[in-house]
């Protein structure tokens, strides 16, 4: 509920708007979708839609378009209007900034205020940056996942800059909740793109070791696994052949919990010509169903029964993996 | 026991829809009615009820929404928008009244929408995202003018936001998204590149998107939600993996989300029900073959035999 709504003087009998003659929403002949309109939204669309004919770029359709954005802050056409508005007045866009902080709040997931967002920290320049990353930190606060948020810092950090502080912001984000696939994909963004870290190759050995630490607190969590295979980038070969990576498996499957995701990349790492010593077999081998029947005749066979057994909303997926094996078995 | 589809009172509840009065939620629709008329009728059409609305009253009203530049707004007066043109374009489909476009003035309006990178604009403010690549190229496809737009370069800026799990994010780099990869696994299968796609990797990362209840989610450790039955199922079938899902599950989950009282589907079960999860809901069980439920194409979201129509009509 809007805590000012007790307080709002009808448009219709303020002094300033009585030159203005408000303008229904045509719906066409019996619409197809009928709209019930609230009063006061109603009084305030069909204003809005006076000064949008008379392309009126005044302070007061200005404040109107606020008005309007407070009460539906979907509706597509106010914004566009209001940075017309913004664009003839030369308003000072640090406020504007203000006011969106205002709205973005409680509507967080809303399309229109993040690109109207980036449109004025287009404008504002180098120095919103650090305005930017603030405002998202915020939103983080409040939704540690919002999808418009991190493509909203991403693209501050590539127009605006700021990379400084990132990584470290990603591991404050990690450390408060080690589940959250933004905050892992925002740390891959940054070590892949960052101007200030040399790329991939010079950090993938700390990387890593930060990818088998989270692996390791929490096996069942499905992001560091994406994480540490995409820090080989498509070389299975020095994927399969970092003995970091196929040890943070073999630890997991001797856990003998949650180790459907340590299972799946050691799968993987023999596809890739990882060549298993006894260890690997005896981890698998205790993990098979004790009613399974004969053994498999290789190590990978072995893998996907025993993740069909283990995972069966994907069984399918495991049958399939087993059954693309065969031409080149050799284990 | 899931029970069965209620039919008939979706296909009241779409009729019913926003009629409710002093209701928010239909003031919050207003904008994005074009968007409304889209997912209700295409519902109506799964069901085979297409026929209980006034076929010339929305396409006279759908044409009131173009702009003077060829694109569509959200309803009368509104400014245009990628969006709502598709949705505009979507339903004059459903109806087989492409005719009463100019098509050439409409494909203009999109695709001038396009970047030197490649990418697409939603409007003439300029916000970038693949979903904008989807619908300029579904669009431009329905119409016939898939030359108008440098398709190479379509199709590398969707390359570009690739990820390192075979999904794909609204810009390079930003995080796998199921929604954002139906755009682009769609948009790659209307172009004839979807050698561009890992198909098992990807394959993999839809199938795990799949959680106990047998819904799916859109990204790992988020609930589940009928809507992504729709975006995950529709990409794991245009890469031919939909069998690695559980879809028995699936369906059942999707029914559990139905209001049987009064009609309509929601996110997950108990929830509010709205037109928007009610489409997604009928198309996913149309993915899953749900019987008296029409087909609908995985790529360009309308039924099989609309896009049948539009064609073999052209050949
Ligand atoms: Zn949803």
């Amino acid at each position: 509920m809007d805590s000012d709504e007790d307080e709002r003087v009808p448009l219709s009998e303020r002094p300033e708007w009585a030159d203005v003659k408000p303008i229904p929403q045509d719906d066409g002949p019996n619409p197809v979708v009928p709209i019930a309109y609230k009063d006061e939204f109603r009084e305030t669309m069909d204003y809005f839609r006076a000064v949008y004919a008379s392309d009126e770029r005044s302070p007061r359709s200005l404040g109107l378009t606020a008005e309007a954005i407070k009460l539906n802050p979907g509706n597509y056409t106010v914004w566009h209007f209001r940075r017309l508005v913004l664009e003839e007045l030369g308003t000072d866009l640090h406020d504007e900034l203000d006011f969106v902080n205002s709205i973005a709040k409680s509507n967080s997931k809303n399309y229109q205020i993040w690109h109207h967002r980036r449109w004025v920290a287009e404008r504002i320049g180098i120095e919103a940056a650090s305005l930017e990353l603030e405002f998202t930190k915020e939103i983080f606060s409040l939704d540690a996942k919002n999808y418009h948020a991190w493509s909203h810092r991403q693209w501050v950090l590539q127009a605006l800059g700021g990379w400084e502080n990132e990584l470290d912001y990603c591991d404050e984000l990690l450390e408060e909740d080690i589940f959250n696939n933004s905050a892992w994909n925002q740390r891959y963004f940054v070590v892949t793109r960052s101007p200030l870290l040399g790329g991939l190759e010079a950090v993938r050995e700390a990387e890593v070791k930060y990818a088998v630490k989270a692996i390791l607190s929490n096996p069942g969590n499905e992001s560091p696994w994406r994480y540490l295979r995409g820090l080989y980038k498509g070389d299975t070969h020095a994927l399969a052949h970092d003995p970091e990576v196929s040890s943070v498996c073999l630890e997991v499957l001797k856990e003998k919990k949650n180790f459907v995701f340590a299972l799946s990349l050691l799968l993987d790492l023999l596809c890739y010509g990882l060549q298993p010593n006894e260890e690997f077999s005896n981890a698998v081998e205790a993990l098979r169903p004790s009613n399974s029947g004969p053994p498999e005749v290789n190590l990978k066979e072995t893998i996907c029964s025993v993740l069909e057994t283990l995972d069966p909303i994907r069984s399918n997926y495991w049958i399939w993996r087993k059954n693309n094996l065969r031409p080149s078995s050799e284990v | 026991m899931m029970g069965d589809l209620e039919v008939e009172k979706h296909v009241q509840f779409v009729l019913s829809v926003e009629k409710k009065k002093d209701d928010f939620e239909s003031v919050a629709m207003e904008h994005i009615r074009i968007n409304g008329a889209y997912w209700g009728l295409t519902t109506l059409d799964l069901l085979g009820k297409l026929g209980v609305v006034d076929q010339d009253e929305v396409i006279s009203w759908i044409m009131k929404c173009q702009d003077e530049s060829g694109g569509f707004g959200g309803n009368i007066g509104h400014d245009p928008h990628i969006m709502y043109t598709l949705s505009a374009v979507q339903v004059l489909a459903l109806y087989d009244k492409l005719d009463v476009l100019d098509i050439d003035k409409v494909s203009s309006y999109v695709s001038g929408l396009q970047n030197e990178d490649g990418s697409f604009s939603g409007d003439i403010w300029g916000e970038i995202d693949t979903r904008f690549s989807y619908i300029a190229i579904c669009c431009l496809s329905i119409l016939g003018r898939l030359e108008k737009l440098n398709v190479q370069k379509a199709v590398a800026y969707i390359v570009s936001c690739k990820n390192m799990d075979g999904g794909f994010g609204c810009t390079p780099g930003g995080e796998s998204h199921s929604g954002q990869i139906f755009c682009c696994v769609a948009a790659l299968a209307i172009t004839g590149s979807l050698h561009h796609i890992d198909k098992d990797l990807l394959g993999w990362w839809l199938c795990e998107r799949q959680v106990k209840s047998g819904g799916l989610n859109g990204r790992p450790e988020k609930l589940p939600d009928v809507c992504y039955s729709w975006w995950v199922l529709s990409s794991l079938i245009i890469i031919d993996r939909v069998h690695w899902i559980d879809k028995e599950k699936l369906a059942a989950f999707i029914l559990n989300c139905q209001d049987k009282e009064n009609g309509g589907i929601s996110d997950r079960p108990e929830d509010a029900v709205d037109v928007f999860h009610t489409f997604f809901g009928v198309a996913g069980l149309s993915l899953l073959e749900y019987p008296g439920v029409k087909a609908i194409d995985p790529a360009y979201a309308l039924p099989v035999d609309v896009v049948d129509r539009i064609f073999i009509g052209r050949r």
